[in-house]
C-alpha cells in the first residue's frame, strides 16, 4: 500500500504541479517577502501593511554557506536511534530576487565535499522523514552541477 | 572616559562552573555571597535584586529575581527576574543599573545561575510549528553547532581560514583557562587533541565547540556616589548594549530557518553582532583603540574570530591575521577571553554574561593572578543568543 504524502508543515511548498518551489508571502504595500510566510502585519517597521500575497520563492539560488549534523540531533528532530546515524548537510541558501537567505537539508547524497560558497543550487522536493501513516515531505537543496 | 551613565561593579563572585548535579539555587547563593563578601557588604544592604533567568529549572528559573531573593532570606528587597537566552545576565545588569541611575536604589545584586543537561540544547517540548526554536529542530535538525558550523565554513571559504586557525583559539583558550579557579576545564589542549576530536557540525569538530555547564556569577553595583564611601578607585560599567538587529537582519541567526527579507529595504551596514558593539562603545564614548583586553562568546573557536571584527579590532576576514601573530593572546596586544572563555568554562547560560563582567573587574583591579593583562583599563564583554538577543557590555577603570 502506498502511503499519502503530507507536507511536514502546510502552505510552506508547493504539493502539487511540476515546478515544486517554497511558498511565501509578499507584503502588498511594501513588497517585503516572508518565509515563512507572514499574513497579519508586516515586519518592516516603516510598513503598516496587513495584506499578503502568496509567491512561490525561487526556484535556483546560490550557496551562502553549509554544514552538516555529525551527531543524532535532538528530538523533535525525528529519526530512528536503532539506526546508524548518518551525517547529512545543512545549506543555507541565498535566494537574490527575494534578498533572503533560507536553509534546507541536503538532497540525499549531498555531502559537505559537493558544496562551495557562491555554487548554484536548487530547491527540490524532498522526504523528512516516513511513519506508518505518512510520507512527510520538505524540500531539500542540491548543487545544479554536481563536482567530479 | 567617564559618563554621568556610569554605575560602579562594588563586588564580584563566582560558583566554579562544572557538571555538579546540584540545583542551580545553590551555585547562585554562592556566587552572591562572594559577590556580597567582594563589596564588604551584607545581604541586608541590598535593595534590589535582578535575577537572569533560565528556561532548564522549571517555575523558580522563570523567575530568578524572587527565587535567589527568596534563598537568601526574603528581605523586603525589590526584584526583576530577566530572560533574554544568552544574553539574560546582561539584561540582568540593565535592569539593575536603571533603578540605580533612576535614583530608585542605591545597591543592587544581579545573579546568574544555571544546571544544563549534557549534549545539544533542545527546544521545550510539545508540537509547536508556531515556534522557531521547533521548526528548526524538527525540520532540519538545525543544532546550534549547526549555526556555527555554516558561520566557520563562511571564514573558509571567504577568508582562507583553516581549521588549524580554529584549533590554535582552543589552545590559546584552555591556556588562559588553566589559571582561572572556576574554569570547568584546567587542562592544556593541543592543535593534534583538537583535530583527533569527532566532527560535529563540519568543518567544526567537539573540541572546536563549548560544552553546557552547570555554574554561576554575581555582581553588587551601586551608584557612584554610594561606591564613593566603599572604594577610591571603583570599577565602573561604563555602557550596557542591548540593542535589537535593525530590519532586514540579513544574516542567519539562530534559531531561524530563513532571513529578513531585503527586497523593499537594504540592510545596514553594521551587521547585529557588530551593532550591538557600536552601540556600547558610543554609550562609553571610547572606540576599539581603547581596549585592553575583550570577552567574547566563543560559543566555537570560529566564532571568537567573528567577534574580533563585529568588535572592530580588526577589519572582516583579518582575525586569522591577529591570532597567528599572537595578539589575542595574554601579553598581545589585544588579549581575548583571558578568562579562557567558553572553551574553559563551557556555557551556563544565565550565568555567563555576568561572569564575563566579573572577569572584567578582577583585570582592571590587577586581580586575575596568572591570566593577569598587564595595565588592563578598559575591557568590552560581547555576547549573542537567541531571538535578536545579544550585549556588549563596557567596564572602565
Amino acid at each position: 500500500m502506498t502511503k499519502d504524502h503530507k507536507p511536514v508543515v502546510p502552505g510552506w511548498f508547493t504539493t502539487s504541479g511540476e515546478d515544486f518551489s517554497l511558498l511565501g508571502t509578499r507584503c502588498t504595500a511594501c513588497g517585503t517577502v516572508f518565509f515563512p510566510r507572514r499574513e497579519t502585519f508586516c515586519g518592516n517597521p516603516a510598513c503598516s501593511g496587513t495584506e499578503f500575497a502568496e509567491i512561490p520563492l525561487s526556484r535556483r539560488g546560490t550557496v551562502w554557506s553549509y554544514t552538516n549534523a555529525g551527531y543524532r540531533p535532538p528530538a523533535p528532530f525525528v529519526s530512528d536511534p536503532d539506526v546508524e546515524w548518518r551525517p547529512y548537510t545543512i545549506v543555507a541558501v541565498r535566494l537574490e530576487a527575494e534578498g533572503l537567505i533560507v536553509l534546507g537539508q541536503g538532497a540525499p547524497g549531498v555531502g559537505v565535499d559537493d558544496l562551495k560558497v557562491g555554487d548554484t543550487v536548487e530547491i527540490v522536493p524532498g522526504v523528512l522523514y516516513e511513519d506508518d501513516e505518512y510520507v512527510h515531505t520538505t524540500w531539500n537543496v542540491r548543487p545544479v552541477e554536481v563536482r567530479a | 572616559m567617564s559618563n554621568d551613565r556610569e554605575i560602579v561593579v562594588l563586588g564580584a563572585g563566582m560558583h566554579p562552573w562544572g557538571k555538579w548535579g546540584r540545583n542551580f539555587v545553590e551555585y547562585g547563593v554562592k556566587a552572591a555571597q562572594d559577590a556580597l563578601k567582594d563589596a564588604g557588604l551584607a545581604w541586608q544592604d541590598i535593595q534590589f535584586v535582578a535575577g537572569a533567568d533560565t528556561i532548564r529549572n522549571g517555575y523558580p528559573g522563570f523567575v530568578a529575581g524572587a527565587t535567589f531573593a527568596q534563598a537568601l532570606g526574603w528581605t523586603g528587597a525589590r526584584i526583576s527576574s530577566s530572560y533574554a537566552a544568552c544574553a539574560s545576565g546582561s539584561h540582568a545588569i540593565a535592569s539593575a543599573r536603571a533603578q540605580i541611575l533612576a535614583g530608585l536604589c542605591d545597591v543592587a545584586l544581579v545573579v546568574g545561575a544555571d544546571a544544563a543537561p549534557k549534549g545539544f540544547f533542545a527546544p521545550v517540548g510539545g508540537d509547536r510549528p508556531d515556534d522557531p526554536d521547533w521548526v528548526r529542530f524538527h525540520l532540519l535538525g538545525a543544532t546550534n553547532p549547526a549555526y556555527f558550523g555554516m558561520y566557520a565554513r563562511r571564514r573558509i571559504d571567504l577568508y582562507g581560514a583553516s581549521v588549524e586557525d580554529f584549533a590554535k583559539v582552543k589552545v590559546k583558550n584552555a591556556r588562559n583557562g588553566l589559571a582561572n579557579p572556576n574554569a570547568r576545564y584546567r587542562k592544556a589542549f593541543t592543535a593534534e587533541d583538537v583535530a583527533a576530536s569527532p566532527i560535529v557540525c563540519d568543518p567544526l569538530r567537539l573540541m572546536d565547540i563549548c560544552a553546557t555547564s552547570d555554574g554561576a556569577a554575581a555582581v553588587v553595583l551601586c551608584s557612584k556616589e554610594f561606591a564613593a564611601r566603599h572604594t577610591t578607585d571603583p570599577v565602573r560599567i561604563s555602557a550596557v548594549s542591548t540593542v535589537t538587529p535593525t530590519f532586514p537582519s540579513a544574516l542567519i541567526e539562530l534559531p531561524d530557518i530563513a532571513t529578513d527579507s531585503s527586497a523593499a529595504v537594504a540592510p545596514q551596514e553594521l551587521s547585529f553582532r557588530a551593532s550591538l558593539a557600536h552601540a556600547a562603545y558610543e554609550e562609553a564614548g571610547i572606540g576599539p583603540e581603547d581596549l585592553s583586553l575583550a570577552e567574547v562568546y566563543d560559543l566555537s573557536t570560529a566564532l571568537e574570530l567573528d567577534w574580533i571584527e563585529d568588535l572592530g579590532i580588526c577589519a572582516r576576514g583579518e582575525a586569522e591575521k591577529l591570532l597567528r601573530d599572537g595578539a589575542t593572546e595574554i601579553g598581545g596586544r589585544i588579549p581575548v577571553n583571558a578568562s579562557g572563555g567558553l572553551a574553559s568554562f563551557g556555557e551556563a547560560v544565565p550565568a555567563q554574561a555576568i561572569a564575563q563582567v566579573c572577569e572584567l573587574t578582577w583585570q582592571l583591579r590587577g586581580e586575575a593572578g596568572d591570566r593577569q593583562v598587564a595595565g588592563a583599563r578598559v575591557g568590552i564583554t560581547a555576547n549573542q543568543g537567541l531571538f535578536g538577543h545579544g550585549s556588549s557590555i563596557v567596564v572602565t577603570r
